[in-house]
């Protein structure tokens, strides 16, 4: 009966219709790894939220933690569908999550040109204080543990975003102390 | 988002709630202040206690409604201020920038010094 309900699921509730150009499809995630992809529009930010609010409390990630990274996420996809993607609907985003029992790292993937981001004006500076813009960025240096920003030579640039394990719940720690 | 408009001893408050962010909500706090200056109302208190969430952009957005106020010779201040939006303002100095509020009637009083 499961097994029925199973092959039902899978194949008379999907339209599985053609993927088409294959070709176009760049995802690399491996194992232990989570990856979407999407068109570069900006309602698509809450559904990657989403993910990343499930990756973070799998992981048992305190609240301010899994805020902090849920946001980091949302300004990486915010700069790859603005500034890499420029908003061109027919460009792709692509998200990653690697999961190791060390690290959360976040991986946001555009088909634009990069950017230089020694080049970026610091939000701190008293002359760049009153800009409306430019403090994304700031913002996930400051919440993420390490960040990069890598121009990939097959074209478009990828931030990988990383968030060591070391910011758990107290209480799930403790219920893994008392249980060794 | 929303606005609500309301007005306390000659000061207008704007009740905001929902998101500020891309896309969302510029336009409309953008709209409303323009409203407001043309019609000579320059004291203005932004309160953003039912402000779920706020991003870059949306901070940019206070940032843009205070420059805008402020070069109209009108005052912007913030009140009830969520632990994460004050968070975002401290890192990115702008704390030193706008005056917040935790009590509504000290943020009105604030205007008449």
């Amino acid at each position: 009966m499961g097994a029925e309900l199973l092959t039902r699921f899978r194949y008379d509730d999907y339209d599985l219709t053609p993927l088409g150009d294959v070709t176009q499809r760049t995802g690399s995630a491996s194992k232990g790894e989570i990856e979407i992809s999407f068109d570069s529009e900006l309602r698509y930010l809450d559904v990657v939220q989403c993910v990343s609010d499930s990756i973070t409390r799998m992981l048992s990630f305190d609240d301010d933690t899994r805020y902090w990274v849920g946001m980091s996420v949302r300004e990486s996809v915010t700069n790859a569908i603005l500034h890499g993607n420029k908003m061109d609907e027919g460009k792709r985003v692509w998200v990653r999550f690697a999961l190791d029992p060390e690290r959360l790292v976040i991986y946001v993937r555009d088909q634009g040109a990069g950017f230089d981001e020694s080049k970026l004006p610091n939000p701190l500076d008293p002359k760049n204080l009153l800009r409306p813009s430019g403090r994304g960025i700031f913002y996930i240096r400051t919440f993420m543990d390490d960040v990069r920003y890598t121009v990939l030579p097959e074209g478009g640039m990828e931030v990988r975003m990383e968030k060591r394990l070391n910011h758990k719940v107290k209480s799930d720690q403790e219920g893994e102390g008392n249980a060794n | 988002m929303r606005i609500d408009t309301r007005t306390t001893d000659g000061i207008t408050v704007l009740d905001v709630h929902g998101r500020i962010t891309i896309g969302e909500g510029s336009v409309e706090m953008r709209n409303k202040l323009r409203e407001l200056l043309q019609a000579g109302k320059k004291d203005i208190l932004l309160n953003l206690g039912d402000v779920s969430y706020v991003d870059s952009s949306g901070i940019g957005e206070l940032v843009s409604c205070y420059t805008t106020v402020t070069n109209q010779g009108g005052r912007l201040k913030l009140l009830h201020l969520t632990k994460k939006v004050q968070e975002l303002l401290a890192i990115t100095k702008l704390l030193t920038v706008f005056e917040s509020y935790e009590d509504e009637k000290k943020a009105i009083a604030s205007f008449s010094k």
